[in-house]
């Protein structure tokens, strides 16, 4: 009886925790919905099929890799140089992954599978203010399956509506859509400058981000975010540093 | 056939990527500096993508107020530090971005 009644709060709990994770990624999915479009809506053109432009969705699922391979397709790179890039653009992912360590380290392989498989800027952004702000991280992966889940799905479908649109309307990639991902990462960044520390990192990277534009293969991002990282990484310590002396004065 | 093993070694290193750490994670231990690091990666990566999408959205730094995405950006800023609300930045930045460049002809 009683564990019936725990099996039954552990499935509702299950339950509220994916949908709490699918509710949580609905902003960075609207945000996901123009690219998933213009994906679809470029591959064919880049000389790359409707089958490949699904098959790519469904199985590499990684946005800005995906955008990048169809640009060398167009520019007519060899197969082997697009893998090499997308596995550089991907390296920031590393980074997330860091980050979520140690939420994983209890759960076992086949979630730690699932979980990498679906690691996105978008979910990492959603499930990290999850675990962050939410002390009860129990149930947290199924949190972030269904932030994956529902993320996955979009781009999945808003990939085969672009494939549509495209043969209806081939000037559409023109209308400036871009600007969504632009405004999503903007509205992300700005709840996070609350500190000295955590301006020093974004304004450098910022910076560093600009004067690298150059560097081949998005190379110039890693390098920004590593800068801004070091950055802010010092100045807190440096001040915290200040600040314990100051209490063992006073 | 090009296309399958395209996108079975975009596969490939995408999710070895994504999974290497997470594979280890029983093993791996961090420092408390680098937990706090790590704090800092979100904002830094996002911030590296955005920045020069802003500023450079043809290539070249465009630092005029002619630029519609860096104005519609930095009014989006504002929204987002006024209404502290993700969809309600997106939507409105958006907006304010199709005005200029499509109603006001930016």
């Amino acid at each position: 009886m009683n564990s019936n009644v725990a099996t039954e709060n552990l499935v509702v709990i299950r339950r509220r925790e994916m949908l709490d994770g699918a509710k949580a990624t609905i902003p960075l999915i609207i945000g996901a919905i123009p690219f998933g479009i213009i994906f679809g809506t470029l591959a064919e053109p880049s000389g790359l099929s409707a089958l490949g432009a699904l098959a790519m969705s469904v199985i590499v699922f990684a946005g800005s890799g995906q955008f990048i391979a169809l640009g060398l397709l167009a520019a007519g790179a060899a197969v082997p140089v697009i893998i090499a890039t997308t596995f550089v653009v991907n390296l920031r992912h590393i980074l997330y992954a860091a980050n979520l360590v140690p939420k994983v380290r209890h759960l076992p392989q086949r979630w730690r599978i699932m979980m990498a498989f679906g690691l996105t800027d978008e979910t990492f952004a959603a499930v990290s203010s999850r675990f962050m702000l939410q002390d009860d991280t129990r149930h947290a992966h199924w949190f972030y399956l269904g932030s994956w889940l529902a993320m996955y799905s979009n781009w999945v479908f808003c990939t085969g509506l672009g494939i549509a649109l495209g043969e209806l309307f081939p000037d559409m990639t023109e209308w400036g859509l871009d600007f969504a991902m632009s405004v999503t990462f903007i509205g992300m960044v700005m709840p996070y400058l609350k500190s000295r520390p955590m301006w020093a990192a974004v304004i450098v990277s910022g910076a560093v981000a600009i004067a690298t534009i150059a560097l081949p293969h998005k190379l110039g991002l890693m390098v920004a975010a590593i800068c801004g990282i070091a950055v802010g990484l010092s100045l807190h310590m440096l001040l915290n540093a200040a600040g314990k002396k100051e209490k063992g004065d006073g | 056939m090009d296309e399958v093993l395209l996108i079975f070694g975009m596969f490939l290193v995408t999710f070895s990527v994504r999974y290497v750490l997470f594979a280890a994670a029983g093993k791996v231990h961090f420092p408390g500096w680098l937990n706090i690091g790590l704090g800092f990666v979100p904002p830094a990566v996002l911030t590296a993508i955005a920045v020069p999408a802003v500023l450079m959205p043809r290539g070249e730094l465009w630092l005029q107020p002619d630029n519609p995405w860096l104005v519609a950006g930095l009014f989006a800023a504002i929204i987002s530090v006024w209404r502290r609300d993700l969809l309600t930045t997106i939507v409105s930045g958006m907006a304010f971005f199709m005005l200029l460049r499509f109603g006001l002809g930016f």
